[in-house]
């Protein structure tokens, strides 16, 4: 197929040619996405095994200083006379070691069993169960079974879970951290041994501060931000993955009870083995997807047409009809979200102006319905500001030579404006599309996920699986459900995210992936 | 003759056309302000409302009053004036530290060029794709942990934590200052550091100005990590929470209107401000989604 049989075809075979080679496109962006994926590890061991050959190299061709640096850290910054230097990679490798006998490896070494040591109690009545290992879990499950619950413990004198998991994960990423230091340790003083071979001399310690405030500016910059991501968004997360593998809810809530690996059964509740919650899952699944789609293209198409619109030739007071639209996007989500719920109540709001009682948000279509035209309401303005700007950049001498040819206006809409707004805006849509999937204020303000649905575990009929979440985190404390929850939510985005990208003409090459 | 009189009938056929198009236009667009504008021409108007309750069939105050902003600072069962309080000196502080993070990784990643660019890159890019507060659990026993829970504190650093990952837009402006400045600075003998901060800040206001406002407006209209962390500890809520606490269904009867007082007094503030930084706005999410 060239481009003189495309000419010659109908409207009608051009469009369903375009829409053919659509779907024809997707196994191939699919098949890209995994080829980029096996690229993607193959680099990744590629960038291991590079590692390890530098590493093994440079201890070969190093000097006694730097083969004692594999060992002693800082001990070839010594042995090259950088002392201040070798003092630093010193003291952080003394600094590793005494936090890993005195805190680490205690709490790695009991996170295979999350194993406690105590004795359980049941009813006052001290039961001889040992809590140590994993044959404690055991006993601790017998517990559970012949007296429904566990015991509580006192949480002073015992460890819990949350702490066991918690530092263990910590002690890791430290780990991590330390072998990145370690190994700037053997690379530096392989480097300075160098310096020496070709008879330079080594920069001194004030110098070599001074290169993060210019070749290596980004440490600097980077070092806090991604510090405090680390502990506050990376361990987190970590904590939350690893929470999905365990039974921690209601019946394990630490301090006092105890939780542990329960392997893959959370998932498969989700997927089958729990009728109640893999129902729930799907239809909440299947309404999320119905929700993400309506509610991107419904607001950036009437946004598109309304600033088109406002920004048509021989419309007087763009200025005011913009600003009152942006006041309605400007006002705080939270606060329009809320002013919706009480004009949408079944008595009053709208309903009582009117003498009606229409189940606005009480009835399980209706409140669908409601929702995606309230997120019109909400959405359309802010579409309506960034497609204005984009209104505007498009070259005029496009319209004008397009007026020449005789086009009329749904003609340059058609063939002009919306390629250009759409191609530029493709990313925007996508990121719209995921934003839409985690879409929270909208539907947690309107309805609360209500009406409630007696069928659905733990979760109302316009409930998406982010506020499901938030439910089971806050209301019915399924922890490990809510994280299962969240990874299937992150699957989702970032396949979504990777496979449209890939089509998307705004990322074709490679190297945005590598 | 005939042509000329044929010329001027087809244009005035195609001015009234025009015409008629754009009533139609205006039309419409009357009609969409009038929705758009109603809600909240309605929640003002019942900011006055001097009858309790919310079931008024009117759209006119039954009486006019200027008592439930009184009522708002001055009541038994919730505190306004310190929720005001906890939510300034929170977003205070998430600014000032997100803002200054923000810029130091989007410069980093935008006018530096080093060996791990990449990887960082995409580490964000994965990690943003996680459900925001999907791991608020854990961090929540991080802040229990670290003898932080229920407290402000506890509320800056989530809000500016992960300020690292918002790095898009101010990158995507960055990108757009021409290297040859840097270049020059380099041959005159500045060092990076010097570079950032005599050439490119200055440079920058437009996209200084919109990440302080979006990190200073965020904890004024955050719901959820309020929720979970502060749980009942009424005196470190902030606004958000408080106003939602306000129409739950014990209070909703007695505080309807109190409600809507507050929810004016908070929309002005971050209406102005919302006005100031949209044309920012519109840059930021375009450009910076686009370069990626």
């Amino acid at each position: 197929m060239d481009y003189l049989d495309y000419v010659q075809m109908t409207k009608g075979q051009r469009i369903a040619y375009k829409i053919k080679s659509f779907f024809r496109g997707i196994p191939g962006a699919v098949g890209n996405f995994f080829r980029l994926i096996g690229l993607f590890i193959k680099k990744f061991f590629m960038w291991i095994g590079n590692g390890f050959k530098g590493y093994g190299s440079r201890f070969a061709k190093g000097d006694i200083g730097t083969k004692l640096s594999y060992i002693i850290m800082g001990a070839g910054s010594m042995f090259h006379r950088q002392i201040a230097k070798g003092l630093i990679f010193l003291a952080t490798e003394i600094a590793y070691i005494y936090f890993m006998f005195s805190f680490g490896v205690g709490y790695i070494s009991k996170l295979y069993c999350m194993n406690v040591k105590t004795t359980a109690t049941v009813d006052g009545q001290p039961i001889d169960v040992f809590v140590d290992g994993c044959i404690g879990q055991e006993a601790l499950q017998k517990v559970e079974d012949d007296w429904g619950t566990q015991t509580i413990v006192n949480p002073d004198t015992y460890d819990d879970s949350n702490r066991i998991l918690l530092f263990a994960v910590l002690s890791l990423i430290i780990t991590v951290a330390f072998f990145a230091v370690y190994i700037a340790n053997t690379k530096s003083a392989y480097a300075t041994q160098m310096t020496l071979k070709e008879g330079k001399k080594p920069l001194n310690f004030i110098a070599e501060m001074k290169t993060f405030l210019d070749e290596r500016f980004h440490i600097t910059l980077l070092t806090l931000p991604v510090l405090l991501l680390c502990t506050f968004t990376i361990l987190p997360i970590i904590f939350t993955i690893f929470m999905a593998f365990t039974n921690y809810n209601e019946k394990h809530l630490p301090p006092g009870r105890f939780y542990w690996w329960v392997g893959f059964s959370n998932f498969a509740d989700v997927f089958y083995s729990n009728p109640q919650k893999s129902e729930t899952f799907g239809r909440i699944l299947v309404w999320t997807l119905i929700w993400a789609f309506f509610a991107t293209f419904s607001n950036y198409i009437f946004g598109i047409i309304l600033a088109l619109l406002i920004n048509k030739k021989g419309i007087k007071f763009k200025g005011f009809w913009r600003t009152m639209f942006v006041i309605t996007a400007a006002v705080p989500q939270f606060v329009t979200l809320l002013i919706m719920r009480l004009l949408l109540d079944k008595d009053n709001g709208l309903n009582a102006m009117f003498g009606t009682h229409y189940p606005f948000l009480d009835d399980g279509m209706w409140a669908k319905v409601m929702i995606i035209i309230v997120n019109m309401w909400v959405g359309i303005p802010y579409t309506m500001l960034i497609s204005s700007g984009l209104l505007m950049n498009i070259p005029e001498d496009l319209y004008e030579s397009a007026r020449i040819d005789g086009a009329n206006a749904v003609q340059q809409f058609t063939k002009i404006t919306f390629p250009y707004i759409f191609f530029v805006t493709t990313p925007y849509l996508i990121t719209t599309f995921v934003g839409n999937i985690n879409n929270f204020n909208v539907i947690y303000l309107l309805t609360g996920g209500g009406p409630s649905a007696t069928n659905y575990y733990a979760a109302g009929e316009t409930d998406l699986l982010v506020t499901w979440l938030y439910k089971l985190t806050k209301d019915s404390k399924d922890y490990n459900l809510s994280a299962v929850i969240g990874i299937i939510v992150f699957i989702i985005c970032a396949l979504g995210s990777l496979i449209t990208f890939n089509m998307s003409k705004a990322s074709k090459n490679e190297e945005e992936f590598s | 003759m005939t042509n000329t009189t044929q010329g001027s009938t087809m244009k005035e056929g195609y001015a009234a056309r025009k015409k008629a198009v754009n009533v139609a236009v205006y039309i419409i667009l009357s009609v969409m302000v009038l929705i758009w504008i109603f809600p909240i021409v309605w929640l003002i108007l019942r900011s006055f409302e001097g009858e309790k309750g919310m079931s008024s069939s009117h759209f006119l105050p039954q009486k006019w009053t200027f008592g439930n902003y009184i009522k708002l600072f001055n009541n038994e069962d919730f505190m306004f004036g310190q929720w005001f309080l906890n939510t300034l000196i929170v977003a205070i502080f998430t600014c000032i530290i997100s803002t200054l993070f923000i810029l130091m990784v989007s410069y980093a990643f935008s006018r530096l060029r080093f060996k791990s660019r990449k990887t960082f890159l995409n580490i964000g890019l994965i990690l943003g794709m996680f459900p925001g507060f999907m791991s608020m659990a854990a961090t929540y026993n991080i802040m229990e942990i670290l003898g932080l829970g229920k407290s402000l504190v506890a509320l800056v650093i989530v809000y500016s934590a992960g300020a690292g990952l918002g790095y898009q837009v101010a990158k995507g402006f960055f990108d757009t200052i021409p290297r040859s400045l840097d270049e020059a600075a380099k041959i005159d003998g500045a060092t990076r550091n010097q570079i950032f901060w005599i050439i490119i800040l200055p440079l920058s206001k437009p996209i200084i100005v919109y990440t302080a406002l979006t990190t200073f407006i965020g904890p004024w209209t955050d719901y959820i990590f309020v929720d979970y962390f502060m749980k009942d500890n009424q005196e470190t809520y902030t606004v958000a929470l408080g106003l939602y606490k306000m129409i739950e269904k014990e209070f909703v009867t007695e505080y309807f209107t109190t409600f809507c007082a507050g929810a004016v007094v908070i929309a002005i503030p971050i209406t102005i401000l919302f006005v100031i930084m949209q044309r920012f706005y519109v840059a930021g999410v375009t450009g910076g989604a686009v370069k990626g």
